[in-house]
Order: C-alpha cells, then structure tokens, then sequence
C-alpha cells in the first residue's frame, strides 16, 4: 500500500479513458446501424417494386455493337466483355492521355523558364488559355468545332495514299506479321533482356555502354527480320463503299478526347514542372556551369533530377485528374467505360445499382493503382540522406 | 443472412431509395400534390417538345395531360422533366416521377426486370434507316460497312446490331445520348446513316440542313409498340393511367371528340356513351376517381384521334399517316377494352 493520500474514486463516466471509449463505440454503432438500416431498406424496396438485382447479368449477351474494341468482341459477347471493353478503351485512353501530357507539361514548363522572351511568353499564354477553360468545352471545341469541320470520306485529305484523314478518323497502315514474325519478337526479347543486364554491369563497373545498348536493341531484331525475310507486311486502309476499310483507323472521339485531355491537364503539369525546377537552388546551376556542363546538360543532368522529386506528388493527381477526367467521354460518343457500361448495358438491364457501383469501384481501383505506382517511384527517388 | 454482393448494392442505393419507401400510394400522393410528375422526351416534334410558347406538345404529353385531367381535373396540373433514354428507367424507379411517357419501347426485358408496368401502346413504330439520297441507297440490305448513328440504350441499337448480324454486314455503331447529337453528327457526315424509331425519323428530318435531301429506306426492321409505364408497387395508379389511355381510344370509337361531347352528354341515348360520360353505370368509383373522368378527357384532350392528327398527322408538320395506328374498325391495331 502506498502511503499517498487518496481522493474519492472517480466515477466511471469522468474518467476520460472510460468516455473516449464509450463516445467512440456510440459513434461507431450510430454509423453502422445507419448504414445497416439503409442497406436493409434499399434491398427490401428493390424486392418489393420487382427490380432485378444481382451479377447475373454479367454473363448475358450484350447485343449491341462497339465501334472501338481492343479485344475481340461482337453483339453475341456478353455484358461482362463489354464491361472490359469499355474498361479497356478507358485505359487507352488514360494511357495515352497521361503520355502525351506530361510530354507536352515537361517542354511547356521548360518554355516558362526560357531566357528567351517570346517563348517564355507564348509557354505562359498558354497555361493562362488551357488552364482557364473549363475542359467539356475544350472537348467540344476539339470535337465539334475542330474534327467535324473535316471532309467527308470521298474527299479525305491525304498523306502519299497511304495515311487519310477526314470526318470518319484517321486511318493508318496496320502492319500485319507474317509467318516467321515470332522469331523477330523472340529476338527484340532477348535484346531487350540483354540491354538491361548490360546496363546493370555497367553501372557497377561505371563504364558507358549507350551505343552498344542502343545498337543491341535495335540491331538484333533487323537483323533477324533480314534473315527471315522481313516477316511483317502494311495493311492499307482503302475507300470501299461509303468508306475505309482495312488499315488502323483512330475514330475522331478518340482524337478530340486525347487532344483535350493531354493539352487541358499539360497546363497544369507545365506548373508543377516550372515550380519543380524553380525549387531547385540557383548555387546548384552555377556551380553545374563552373564545371563546365552546357544549359542543356546543366538542366538534364543537376536540375530535373532534383526537381524530380518534389514533382512526383502533384504529377500523381493530375494523372488521377485525367484519368478520372476521361469519364467525359460519353459527351462525345467515346465507347470508354461509362458510355459503354455505366450507359448502354445500365439502360439495357436496367440495375443501376449493381452497374453504377461496379463502375466507380473500378475508377477507384484505378486511382488507386496509378497512387501507389507514383508513390512507389516517388520513394525510388527519395534524397538518400547521407 | 445478406449476401456480401447484395449488401455492398444497399449502400450505394440507399440514399436514393430510402425517402421514397415512406411515400404512400401514388394517386394520393398525386391528388395531394395538386400536380402530376411526368417523365418526356428532352426534344422529339410529334412526341414531346416544347412549343415557341414554351408549352410542352406532342402525342406522349397529351398522354400525362390525360392523366392529369381525369385526375386532378385540368389539363394542366402537369410538372414536364424531359428526360434522356439512359436516364427515363432510373428516374422512375426512384420515383422522381410518377409516369414516363417518353416513346419508350415494351419489351419482355423491361416489363419484367425494371420493376415497371406499360399501360399500353400510344403508338405503334418500328424501326428505320435514313440515308442521304446522294449516297444512292435504296435498301437497307445495301448498307454493309456504313457507319451508323444510334442513341445510347436504346431498343434501336440491339435492333440494329440483330439487323446486320442477321444479314451478315458490317458495320460501325457511333453512339450519342440524345437524338438531336445523333441527328447533328447524321448531318455533319460523321455517319451515313441514321436509326431510330420511323415516326422519329420523320420528325429529325426537319431539323436537318437540308430535309429534301434525306429519305426513310422502306425497310422496318423492329416492331416498336411505344407507350407509358408506371411503376409495378402500385395497381391503383396502373390502372388509372391505363384507363385514361383506353378512354382516348374508346371516346373515337364511340365517336365522341371535343368538339361534340358536351352535346353527346345532354343529348345521347346510348348507354355505351352514357357510360363512358359518367351517367350512368360504375362510373369512376372503382378507379378512385370522380364520375366525369373520362368526359374531362375528352373535352380538354380530345380522343385519340384528334391527339394523332394534331400532333403526328394531317395537321402536324410531320404528316405521318394513321396507318397501324387507325382504329381497330378501320384496319389498324388501336383497340381498346369497353368501359362498363
């Protein structure tokens, strides 16, 4: 027994060990009894009005058509196909968005900081323009205003007959492999393997192998398609009837969501790029320039890689911005995810809930993914601090 | 026990369901609003749209005009939300509106899992191509690799993938929510042809540049019986809007149209009318409705003829013919069971 003095014991509900466990428990039961109230109700009105619920449909055929598909599809696939379709174009999409945007950022941002005023000017005009411009009226503006005013198939505006472009798309060769093409992918393979393994052992033995890398992956592969006799033919798109046939064709919704999405988020990434090299301390360049290093080396080698790191974060939610942004493809009638599932298979089955809920979980698990894919890079170039 | 599947559904639905599970039958809570919700097509001349006046006309609005006649007792106790095809279903599940007249199509798949009734059959369409008479077309069997235009979840754009399936074509759909995005890309080249429902065809040629230049294949490739539909949780209401639709019918076939039923109900002799007029007979009891119901219909609607001719036919811009739509006594398929 201590000798100390001991007061009353405190009640129960004064001690605040007790209470924030009591008032978080209430919290935490109030929360879940709501939600399993709503949940009990929706299930209970859907049964009673006679809404079909469930997945089942998944496995249904779809019976429509897709003018985009990545993978095979036609109207006897099911709802589920179509599901991935959809998902598939909205990767495209998002893929190449993300690409070209962080291209077009990088020069723009670059542009900012130019010595030269006439660039510097026109970069900063043109993320003041972009940027302030909400972006469904820059995809209708690209679509509507721009690609609409093409001609018709007939009078398609033509690159030597082999590229034409008018209102319907861009049509491109398709290379198309002949037998004999797998030894050339087999071969790009065993270069590109090679590249990385050579890289490795050059960086521990602090040598330069660019060229022989350079030289490795491409000359393996030609040489192979030389020996089996250039295993790999172009498939042209030709007028036939009302139009093209034949070749790669890029529809314009493609075009104008791409254009829209990559120049409306470029100016955003052109921020982000100008404050990361603007956070980088000036005594870094000098001192890169005392060494002897040209501007471009300076920027190539000293500022971006530090730069890098502090960009990786905002980059990460424009890419999310974008990606998320790309579900404005219904507007103009690109097959993405939401047009196709969240549109036509909802209004042909009628489950909202089940169609709409797999919808923004699949949006969500991209997001996620894209996060995660920076956050692993952005730790990859944390300042190792010595 | 829940299934997880299902109880991951609830959540995301519960917001949107749960204040309408407490709303009581429709037709008090209609009669009680004073007003009738209805669901129309955003934009489609003859159906739904709105006039230079801003008042809503077409064949589907005199639909809900019907039934706010027979039950609140004006033609204009009506609230118009014009609706897309992807959003009508959704709209009237949630029971943000009390009926959808939005040319939509009875099908088995609809009746039976979206938790909805048709009342009937306004009109009977089926489903055509619109070509350019310049690409020189004149079957619809000559379409192989055309692009199409067709509006998103719609019954037109299975029936155009069954079409060129069963024929064995090609083709590319290019899909847009609403008819008038379907018609602008129709009419800017980015498709050759354009599909849809006949009698919608008809009325997206006038807004084109050139409506001469355009012409309607004679193919029809669907059967597309359009007409209301309410939700399935309430017979009451079903029944209200199916009977103020079999009145608009009935009152042609007992020949009595706006312009006559004052006189019929002073004056006629026979039952059948008396009937129909609340004289005599059941009445409106049954339907929870007042004794002149069906007489008000006619006199502020008009029958289902005078309904056709100024909205689709003779009197309309759009000059479509009766056709399937005659009376059953004259060669069509509009027929409705007597009231007695």
């Amino acid at each position: 027994m201590s000798g100390a003095p001991q007061g009353p014991r405190p009640r129960p509900w004064n001690n605040p060990r007790i209470r924030a466990v009591l008032i978080q428990g209430a919290v935490l039961a109030t929360v879940l009894g709501v939600a399993a109230f709503l949940i009990h109700n929706t299930l209970h009105n859907l049964e009673q009005r006679g809404i079909a619920s469930g997945f089942g449909f998944l496995s249904s055929e779809a019976g429509f058509g897709i003018i985009q598909t990545l993978v095979s599809y036609d109207e006897s696939s099911s709802y589920g196909r179509a599901f991935l379709v959809g998902l598939l174009n909205t990767l495209l999409v998002s893929g190449l968005g993300i690409v070209l945007a962080s291209l077009l950022g990088l020069l723009i941002g670059i542009g900012r900081l130019s010595r030269n005023w006439l660039v510097a000017r026109l970069a900063g005009a043109y993320v003041e323009v972009f940027r302030n411009i909400p972006l469904l009226l820059q995809l209708f503006f690209w679509y509507f205003a721009v690609l609409r005013a093409l001609p018709p198939p007939r009078q398609s505006l033509t690159l030597g007959q082999v590229v034409f472009l008018n209102i319907r798309g861009l049509y491109l060769p398709r290379p198309v492999p002949q037998p004999g093409f797998g030894w050339v992918l087999v071969a790009a393979g065993v270069a590109l393997v090679g590249a990385v393994l050579l890289c490795h052992w050059a960086r521990r033995r602090q040598r330069r192998v660019g060229r022989l890398v350079v030289g490795l992956v491409a000359g393996l592969p030609l040489a192979t398609g030389l020996l089996t006799g250039l295993p790999l033919s172009w498939e042209y798109a030709r007028l036939q009837g009302f139009n093209f046939s034949g070749g790669l064709v890029l529809i314009p919704e493609l075009i104008a969501l791409v254009l829209a999405l990559s120049i409306y988020t470029a100016a955003f990434i052109a921020e982000i790029v100008r404050a990361g090299i603007e956070s980088v301390s000036r005594g870094q360049t000098e001192a890169a320039y005392a060494l002897g290093l040209s501007p471009g080396q300076t920027l190539r080698l000293v500022v971006i890689p530090q730069a890098m790191r502090l960009m990786v974060p905002p980059l990460t939610n424009q890419y999310l911005n974008l990606t998320k942004n790309s579900s404005l493809a219904p507007a103009i009638a690109y097959p993405d995810l939401v047009s196709v599932f969240a549109g036509t298979v909802l209004n042909q089955t009628g489950q909202a809930i089940e169609v709409i809920g797999i919808t923004m979980a699949v949006y969500l698990c991209i997001s996620l993914a894209i996060a995660l894919l920076m956050g692993w890079y952005s730790r990859r170039t944390t300042l190792a601090e010595r | 026990m829940i299934p997880l599947s299902r109880l991951v559904l609830g959540i995301f639905t519960a917001a949107m369901l749960g204040a309408v599970a407490q709303a009581g039958p429709t037709l008090d809570a209609v009669k009680q609003r004073d007003y009738v919700r209805c669901g129309v097509n955003a934009g489609l001349p003859g159906f739904s749209s709105p006039d230079d006046k801003g008042a809503w006309t077409g064949i589907d609005v005199d639909v809900c005009r019907a039934v706010a006649t027979a039950v609140l007792g004006s033609a204009s106790k009506v609230r118009f939300t014009p609706l897309t095809a992807k959003e009508r279903f959704t709209a009237l599940q949630s029971g943000e509106i009390d009926l959808l007249s939005r040319n939509t199509t009875w099908t088995l798949s609809r009746d039976a899992a979206l938790g909805v009734h048709f009342t009937g059959v306004t009109y009977y369409d089926g489903q055509g191509f619109l070509v350019n008479k310049r690409l020189g077309v004149h079957s619809a069997k000559e379409l192989d690799g055309a692009s199409v235009c067709v509006q998103a979840g719609t019954t037109s754009e299975l029936n155009l993938a069954d079409y060129f399936r069963a024929n064995g074509m090609r083709y590319s759909p290019v899909v847009y929510e609403k008819a008038e995005q379907n018609a602008a890309a129709y009419d800017a080249g980015r498709c050759d042809v354009l599909t849809s429902d006949q009698s919608q065809l008809y009325a997206l040629r006038i807004k084109l540049k050139h409506p001469e230049q355009h012409e309607v294949l004679p193919e029809v490739i669907s059967k597309e019986p359009l007409g209301p539909l309410v939700r399935q949780d309430d017979n009451e209401w079903f029944n209200v809007v199916k009977w103020s639709l079999f009145a608009m019918v009935d009152a042609e076939d007992l020949g009595l149209s706006s312009g006559n039923v004052d006189e019929a109900r002073a004056k006629s002799k026979s039952p059948a009318v008396r009937r129909f007029l609340g004289l005599e007979g059941d009445k409106g009891r049954d339907l929870k409705l007042d004794d002149a119901w069906a007489y008000r219909i006619v006199k502020q609607v008009g029958n289902y003829g005078e309904v056709f001719d100024r909205n689709l036919g003779g009197h309309s811009p759009l000059k479509i013919a009766r056709g399937l739509n005659a009376l059953w006594s004259a060669g069509g398929l509009q027929y409705a069971p007597p009231i007695r």
